[in-house]
């Protein structure tokens, strides 16, 4: 019969109509800036950078060491390297970003950055509501640095990883200073080079 | 944009005369062409007699900035090929840097990828399925049907990969992070509910006498054409030629799935539509295996490693059957950081060069869901 295909189609278009007065589970739509979705541990937006302890750009854990730089796609981060050294968590001397600069206007989001640092220093945020009345486009450090606090609580799991590995090394660092600060014993296997 | 055909005169009086054609500049912005795309079409009245297509407007140089970068970089780049299908671009090109540098891949992380490639390839034909009948003037209804189910696939995608479309996931020897806790109940969930959607979206479409009307015997693609114009996908499948990757090349795992290939028999709009509804329903008999084999284990080979990649000097083409059709990347190694040619061969270009071929002899009206029916993206296109 004629028209016997629309009118099955038209029941179920009618069923979706009716159906999302009755059935909750239907009703698919949020109602964007009153209703938010729960966010998820792995998204993310932009980087930022991780610092330790209460001073945001002396806690930086970054170390300079360009990784990110050289690795990102569309080449958005900036670094130049301070010439003085300063010691990490671990008491190394390490190198620190005099600028860490980041093109927001040119980051894609892909975070490679984050995948490549070896130092757990740069991770991914997730804001989204970037808008504003400033008109920063290129992020300085100041702007970059957030607290290991906000790393934990935005990515819970991911930061649990870290932070255990980050407290093994620390261990195995001071069992190392331990040793070194106790005379050796008379028949050491191998002296210490120089 | 409306404009004389220059080869004619203009007519004198009484606007145009009974023999003259009249030439018109669809796009490059317009809702039926699919992203920018111009189709400048010359009518008889209103049947196309001639149909040239022009593209370009989407180009963002991502064959040269992937030389320019080293192998992982070009990771993100291939996420916006065709930014419908993240997924299947990934794999696309890790599979031709693991033919190029001899990585394997363990079980668990090829298990993943196919989950991940044939979600992809069901919310690409829904959304197909969609969008063609909007250009047939259903506007919204299905589509937002499809979108609904897109939805749910897309949540899996960003609790997995952190982003819903641009997931930057596959990594060469394997997948970037192992999927999260609960996830593959959810997809187990999602499977599930995608079959009675798929039987709505069917009673809501299939026998509707509008759609018939305008699909059947409409843009046919006959069969040795298509062979001769190196069509793949879908496309060349509903013109009745047995060609699916999966099953020729057998490429990651997929001897190990039970799955058919659904064949056109007229190569109409009406077959390619069928098409895209059936392999829907073959990718979820896939995945229904896949979910219940996932094996555990590492999702990273041990040798991989992720950056100072430097393969030794070659060239090699891989090749993956995606939602569109044969998705290439053709990579030349001099050993150095960065590939030292990086070429794709995009199923959506290929497929679009016989749409004149398609359109000849059918109105203007036909031909937007001809090109519909042909399922371009165009940043694959102009890459």
């Amino acid at each position: 019969m004629l028209g016997r295909g629309i009118i099955r189609g038209l029941i179920e278009t009618g069923r979706n109509f009716c159906g999302s007065y009755y059935d909750p589970e239907r009703l698919t739509t949020v109602q964007y800036p009153e209703q938010k979705i729960a966010p998820q541990e792995n998204a993310r937006t932009i980087p930022f950078l991780v610092y330790d302890g209460h001073d945001p750009l002396a806690g930086l854990r970054c170390t300079a060491c360009t990784i990110c730089e050289q690795e990102c796609p569309p080449h958005c981060i900036h670094i130049v390297k301070d010439t003085a050294k300063k010691p990490d968590y671990l008491g190394k001397m390490q190198f620190h970003p005099k600028t860490f600069d980041i093109d927001i206007a040119v980051c894609m989001g892909c975070g490679i950055c984050a995948e490549v640092c070896p130092f757990d220093s740069i991770k991914m945020d997730r804001v989204f509501e970037l808008a504003g009345g400033h008109r920063a486009l290129i992020l300085h450090k100041e702007l970059l640095a957030k607290s290991e606090e906000y790393y934990r609580q935005i990515h819970p799991i991911e930061a649990a990883v870290v932070d255990e590995a980050r407290a093994e090394e620390q261990r195995k660092a001071e069992a190392k200073k331990a040793a070194a600060a106790t005379p050796a014993p008379a028949a050491a296997p191998k002296p210490l080079a120089a | 944009m409306i404009t004389l055909a220059p080869d004619l005169e203009t007519p004198t009086r009484g606007g145009f005369a009974e023999n003259d054609l009249l030439e018109v500049a669809m796009g490059p912005h317009h809702p039926s062409t699919h992203g920018v795309f111009r189709m400048n079409v010359v009518l008889d009245g209103e049947t196309v007699v001639k149909l040239t297509p022009v593209f370009g407007y989407l180009h963002r140089n991502h064959e040269k900035i992937a030389e320019k970068n080293s192998y992982l970089a070009a990771i993100p780049y291939t996420d916006r090929l065709d930014y419908i299908c993240s997924m299947t671009n990934n794999w696309a090109y890790v599979l031709t840097v693991e033919k190029m540098t001899g990585l394997a891949v363990p079980e668990r992380a090829e298990y993943i990828r196919v989950i991940v490639a044939e979600m992809t390839r069901l919310y690409n034909h829904a959304c197909l399925a969609g969008f063609l009948l909007q250009d047939m003037g259903a506007l919204g209804t299905p589509m937002m049907y499809a979108f609904r189910e897109r939805e749910k696939i897309l949540d899996l995608f960003e609790s997995l990969t952190g982003s819903r479309m641009m997931c930057n996931y596959l990594r060469f020897g394997g997948c970037r992070c192992d999927l999260p806790d609960g996830w593959l109940e959810q997809a187990i969930q999602l499977t599930a509910n995608y079959a009675p959607f798929l039987e709505h979206f069917e009673a809501f479409l299939n026998e509707n006498e509008i759609l018939r009307a305008r699909c059947e015997g409409v843009g046919v693609l006959p069969r040795e054409l298509a062979i001769n114009a190196g069509v793949t996908g879908p496309g060349l499948r509903a013109s009745g030629v047995n060609y699916d990757l999966r099953k020729v090349d057998h490429y990651g795992i997929y001897n190990r799935f039970k799955f058919r290939v659904p064949l056109g028999q007229r190569g109409d709009v009406l077959d390619r539509y069928m098409m895209r509804i059936l392999e829907m329903h073959e990718s979820l008999a896939i995945l229904g295996q896949a979910l219940r084999d996932i094996p555990a284990g590492p999702v990273m080979d041990a040798k991989a490693k992720l950056r100072n990649l430097r393969p030794k000097a070659g060239e090699v083409y891989g090749r993956i059957e995606s939602p569109k059709g044969e998705l290439g990347f053709y990579l030349i190694s001099d050993g150095g950081p960065a590939p030292y040619r990086f070429r794709v061969r995009p199923p959506s270009l290929v497929n679009l060069t016989v749409l004149e071929d398609m359109c000849l002899g059918h109105t203007l009206a036909d031909a937007v869901i001809i090109l519909g029916s042909v399922d371009i993206v165009l940043g694959e296109v102009d890459r």
